[in-house]
């Protein structure tokens, strides 16, 4: 498979249709979430115009075509993660809901007062606050592995924290404010040897490379479409099917039952245990154009192509003498961030709005790097497939301005 | 005497009137905040934070005995601070009554109306409403 940038940008509408303040659009803001490409959008058109139906309801023709195409994205989903088993998908409304449906069941069949939770310094609040709570819920430790000046985890002090009675690690892949890659095995390896179980956030990572759930070996993983060129209001828990069948239901209503008198509820199996409530059907439907779009595309490739991105950004703004960086890994996906010493990066976001440039300013909801790093918050630059060189060029060229209207 | 808050509008109106394109807008902006006088430390508190903005701005202000009321305010931000001082620039030192029923149009006249969007991280609607609801204290004291 070749990897052609025009090509790719030619199935993303708003890349040359939107227009800012006048300019033509570079968005650069990939880690808060994907563009996506025409067949999604017409694929959710297409379900509302000739499709849209309840799910696994319906005796009529209409519902059981909705229910088919529906269970077809979770079938191709487990292709996709390289063959897992379909009903151990959970479709949640993100990646946030995943944690907090783990955060409240897993502890319930499992955990007993007394037992720590691992977290690490660089996760977004989605992975520190549902485990806080759930630590006050069940009189539960939360443990936290620092992070280095780099933005990697500091192992040297793994080995410690392992031996304070850890039963669940709860950690992301790749981070969202620094765009570090973490040693993932290490941390699973590292439970397996104690026994404990692990929940792998891969929000960042499946926008960058291919997963297989099976050779991760993780016990929970989740994630968003929205970050894989997919519909936002969708994401996914995968988990060990033992376990999921041992956890209770985290949310109760209508499709998670079995049969309900007013004496006693009986549950359904997996997966509908976890999916009650009427689904975010239309994105579910078109999440199959993602994976069939991701399909198309060699992600290794396109991870060259981030990569030389994010090396010539680097570099760029290297030569600018105010810039600081933030995130310094060797292993990184293609996020870069900055500041301008002395400056808000609201100041840098405003301007580079003016030109065009969509970037992400602020604390990311990673307030505690923040905190390490002694900022209020950071500039966050991140490429996606559809970038090209001609636009981080005028990115340099925009920070660099910005320099020079903002530090004189 | 004074000149009035419409007078002041008109004459900022009139100084951005000649400025085309958003560099020189934003240049301008940054130099009025550069001109806000130093803001005392004493009011580096919280209670002074104006809420609803990406960066700290802070707002105060004091009755004089002539009963105008005068503005400090502050941000680490350079064009927040810069927004906040262009509001100063119109509100400061005058009464609390002709504060509170000042229409301020002046933002949409000189092409900055998006910035007054609820939603925009500068929180400039929110400046604003605090440099109102400060005079409507003092108008009752």
């Amino acid at each position: 498979m070749d990897f052609d940038v025009n090509l790719i940008r030619q199935q993303f509408p708003i890349l040359s249709e939107a227009t800012v303040h006048g300019k033509p659009l570079v968005y650069f803001d990939n880690a808060a979430t994907t563009q996506k490409p025409s067949s999604v959008i017409d694929a959710i058109s297409h379900y509302y115009r000739t499709e849209n139906a309840n799910v696994h309801r319906g005796v009529h023709d209409l519902s059981q075509r909705a229910t088919l195409n529906f269970e077809n994205t979770r079938n191709e989903l487990a292709r996709y993660l390289e063959n897992i088993d379909p009903k151990t998908i959970i479709f949640t409304k993100g990646t946030t809901e995943s944690i907090n449906l783990v955060a409240h069941s897993y502890p319930i069949a499992f955990l007993k007062p007394g037992d720590a939770i691992l977290i690490t310094e660089m996760e977004h609040h989605a992975n520190i606050v549902p485990w806080q709570m759930a630590c006050e819920r069940h009189g539960l430790e939360l443990l936290v592995l620092p992070i280095t000046e780099k933005g990697e985890w500091d192992l040297n002090q793994l080995p410690a924290l392992l031996e304070k009675n850890v039963k669940f690690i709860a950690c992301s892949w790749v981070s969202n404010a620094l765009g570090t890659i973490n040693p993932i095995q290490t941390m699973v390896d590292a439970a397996r040897k104690i026994g404990a179980k692990i929940l792998v956030d891969g929000a960042q990572a499946v926008g960058h490379f291919k997963i297989d759930f099976k050779s991760l070996d993780a016990d929970f993983f989740v994630f968003s479409a929205h970050k894989m060129f997919g519909p936002t209001g969708l994401g996914f828990l995968i988990g060990k099917e033992e376990l999921l069948d041992q956890m209770p239901p985290y949310q109760t209503g209508g499709e998670m039952i079995q049969e309900v008198t007013f004496e006693k509820t009986t549950f359904n199996g997996l997966p509908f245990k976890f999916e009650t409530g009427t689904p975010a059907i239309a994105e579910v439907i078109s999440f199959q154009k993602s994976l069939q779009f991701l399909n198309t595309i060699s992600l290794e490739k396109a991870h060259q192509h981030e990569s030389m991105l994010l090396k010539r950004a680097t570099d760029g703004l290297k030569e600018i003498p105010e810039v600081v960086f933030f995130g310094t890994s060797e292993q990184k996906v293609s996020v870069l961030s900055f500041n301008l010493i002395g400056v808000h990066p609201f100041d840098v976001g405003t301007i580079l709005d003016q030109r065009g440039i969509a970037i992400r300013t602020g604390h990311h909801c990673t307030q505690p790097i923040m905190q390490k790093f002694k900022v209020p918050g950071m500039c966050r630059a991140s490429f996606s497939i559809y970038n090209t060189i001609e636009e981080v060029d005028y990115f340099i060229e925009s920070v660099k301005k910005a320099a020079k209207m903002l530090c004189s | 005497m004074n000149k009035s808050i419409a007078q002041l509008q008109d004459e900022l109106i009139e100084v951005f009137s000649f400025l085309d394109d958003w560099e020189d807008k934003y240049s301008v902006i940054i130099d009025y905040g550069k001109q806000l006088l130093p803001f005392p430390e004493e009011f580096k508190r919280d209670e002074f934070i104006v809420k609803g903005c990406q960066s700290r701005v802070w707002v105060v202000g004091e009755k004089m005995e002539n009963g105008d009321i005068h503005y400090h305010a502050d941000s680490d931000a350079i064009i927040t601070k810069g927004l906040v001082a262009l509001v100063l620039s119109i509100f400061n030192n005058q009464k609390p009554s002709e504060i509170v029923h000042a229409n301020l149009d002046f933002f949409e006249k000189i092409g900055l109306g998006s910035h007054l969007t609820p939603t925009r991280a500068n929180g400039l609607l929110e400046m604003i409403k605090r440099v109102k609801n400060i005079a409507q204290t003092f108008e009752k004291s």
